[in-house]
């Protein structure tokens, strides 16, 4: 049974708009996302989802507009990425998770450490809850893969399966997930889907972003879809089949 | 075989092993070819006494590189702090203020690098070349391109603390070296703020995302850098009791040098300070062990080449890991020239 949320959304966006120099990445986007509610991000490229995302994160500010997160409005000045984890939101970004030639260990807790007063690491104790994460949380069962191993060691699922590891161990509300599945082999791509659903079983939200409409329709309840910048469409999974999503999608396509 | 494979691979994650083997087989080299001097303790004293300013700039230009960026203002710095520190010791006659302020004077430089490069986004390669120019410039200016000579400083207990020798033999300055490359170790591999310049130097974006504060961490980086070049300066000026304006000239390529016989690598997110270590005593020992074998002087700069091209290539031949991470930077340098999305590693220009 999902835990239930005092909160209506997780997050919720008011007319929220990003200038890069004169270019508008971002015109008045008005969307929210429930509290225990998969929410399927979909575009082309270059319609603004990576922007989106990152403003959420707390990467970088919008130009105007408001956040709501947890129903509370958020000061948008002070608010970062190390605001964002605070308040429950983690991102696990294409190719942009983890730190290649760094131990695995390392990569679970990077911004979080665990240290004494000093500002010291406590490796043991650190490498420790890694490894609870890596065989208890996730399952993960990659061949001589230890809390010690370098990312660059790990396929492209396994390093989805980390960042979606460290992101549960965090405690986040809401799991933002940028192409999880672009670069997967079939077996792998199902393993994610399964964790979405796991997301969703345990009363968080989450964002999916991805190119492939049918992972997107097969786990979200809801889809949002966003070209040069601004929201076109919001559709409830009821409302729509497949087909007809990917009809819809196929007018918004402007590349070759 | 398959067994000798697994066993190398083991040894070579030992970290800095490869250079610490290929110093002392150099050291039994020097042994076999010139008995006489290197039978001898004196050698090795003079070793000690000599190598510690080059190894304590090696060992902060490991955690600059291990960033990801490149110093080459820190030659300029050992001039300017030397000044410095010469010139209140000369005016006030306080040895310990005169240290402060020389530290603080390599502060100031570092943060002014640092600024240029993590606030403006100035290359630090352009940033800190501009910055050697400039501070030794204004060295020159100030001291008058005179050299300064400081023999009353030798009673005093600043002297002994950092450059005495310890029962009457060992070098104390060889000491401050060891535990500089101690506490430089523990911060590399233990603290956050190394483990912060790990991700930045292996990618910017991943550290950005995972909130690390890379404008801050960049400049507290420059700010160190410039800290430990003047605590450099400050040996140098008083194992020689004299500051002279070009003082620190020298010893910028052998510290790169021994950085990068070291193991350290140049694309950033990996940096040994135990490979350094023996990087710094490998090239500072270079010299008299050449000329002590009876080739001659001139054969010098040409060994330490070699010595470098074969400790860097055994490093990336030894470990695979770096071996591929060549081959990934290499299909990454083809795939831009297809006109294809930069890294940000590449965006900076090095």
């Amino acid at each position: 049974m999902p835990e239930k949320r005092n909160f209506k959304n997780a997050v919720k966006m008011n007319n929220i708009e990003k200038y890069f120099g004169h270019t508008a990445a971002l015109k008045g986007v008005n969307f929210e996302v429930g509290a225990n509610e998969i929410v399927g991000l979909i575009g082309d490229n270059g319609a603004g989802k990576s922007t989106l995302i990152k403003i959420i994160t707390g990467v970088f500010p919008p130009t105007n507009g408001e956040i709501y997160i947890r129903d509370k409005k958020i000061p948008l000045r002070n608010y970062n990425v190390k605001q964002a984890y605070k308040l429950g939101i983690e991102a696990v970004f294409q190719d942009k998770s983890l730190g290649e030639k760094q131990d695995l260990w390392r990569n679970f807790f990077v911004g979080r450490q665990i240290t004494n007063r000093l500002g010291f690491i406590k490796v043991r104790e650190e490498k420790e809850i890694a490894r609870k994460i890596m065989f208890d949380m996730i399952g993960f069962r990659g061949v001589g893969i230890s809390a010690e191993s370098k990312a660059n060691k790990l396929s492209g699922g396994e390093r989805q399966g980390i960042a979606i590891g460290r992101a549960m161990y965090f405690d986040a509300e809401l799991i933002i997930l940028d192409e999880p599945t672009s670069a997967l082999s079939l077996k792998e791509v199902r393993k994610v889907l399964n964790f979405v659903r796991k997301i969703k079983e345990s009363g968080r939200a989450c964002i999916y972003i991805s190119h492939i409409l049918s992972d997107v329709y097969e786990i979200s309840d809801k889809f949002i879809i966003l070209d040069r910048g601004e929201i076109v469409a919001t559709i409830k999974k009821n409302e729509v089949t497949l087909k007809k999503l990917s009809e819809f999608m196929l007018k918004y396509a402007h590349g070759k | 075989m398959k067994h000798l494979k697994v066993s190398i691979a083991k040894l070579v994650k030992i970290e800095g092993l490869t250079i610490t083997s290929v110093f002392f087989a150099l050291m039994i080299v020097f042994v076999i070819t010139a008995p006489r001097v290197f039978t001898g303790y004196r050698i090795y004293m003079s070793f000690l006494q000599t190598v510690p300013p080059l190894l304590i700039l090696a060992l902060g230009l490991t955690l600059v590189i291990t960033a990801g960026e490149m110093d080459l203002s820190f030659s300029a710095i050992i001039a300017f702090s030397g000044f410095v520190f010469c010139y209140i010791f000369r005016t006030f006659g306080t040895p310990w203020l005169a240290f402060i302020l020389a530290l603080s004077s390599g502060a100031l430089v570092g943060f002014i690098n640092g600024w240029l490069v993590a606030k403006v986004g100035i290359p630090s390669i352009m940033a800190t070349l501009a910055a050697q120019f400039f501070w030794n410039g204004l060295t020159i200016l100030l001291s008058g391109g005179l050299s300064w000579n400081i023999k009353e400083i030798r009673p005093y207990f600043i002297h002994t603390l950092f450059v005495g020798r310890i029962g009457g033999l060992i070098p104390a300055q060889s000491l401050w070296g060891i535990a500089v490359a101690v506490f430089l170790w523990f911060i590399l591999n233990r603290h956050t703020f190394g483990e912060h310049i790990l991700f930045i130097g292996d990618n910017e974006e991943v550290a950005k995302v995972m909130g690390v504060n890379v404008t801050a961490t960049k400049i507290k980086l420059f700010v160190f850098m410039g800290v430990i070049s003047a605590f450099a300066g400050v040996l140098l000026t008083l194992e020689m009791i004299n500051f002279w304006t070009t003082q620190g000239a020298g010893l910028l390529l052998p510290t790169m040098a021994a950085v990068f016989i070291g193991g350290t690598s140049i694309t950033g997110g990996y940096g040994t300070i135990i490979g350094s270590f023996f990087g710094a005593y490998i090239v500072g020992s270079l010299e008299a062990g050449v000329v002590a074998s009876g080739i001659g002087g001139y054969w010098t700069r040409l060994v330490t080449g070699l010595v470098m091209a074969a400790s860097v290539s055994l490093n990336i031949i030894l470990n695979k890991e770096k071996g591929e991470e060549l081959k990934e930077k290499i299909k990454e340098s083809i795939f831009i020239k297809k006109g294809g999305k930069r890294s940000s590693s590449l965006k900076k220009g090095i």
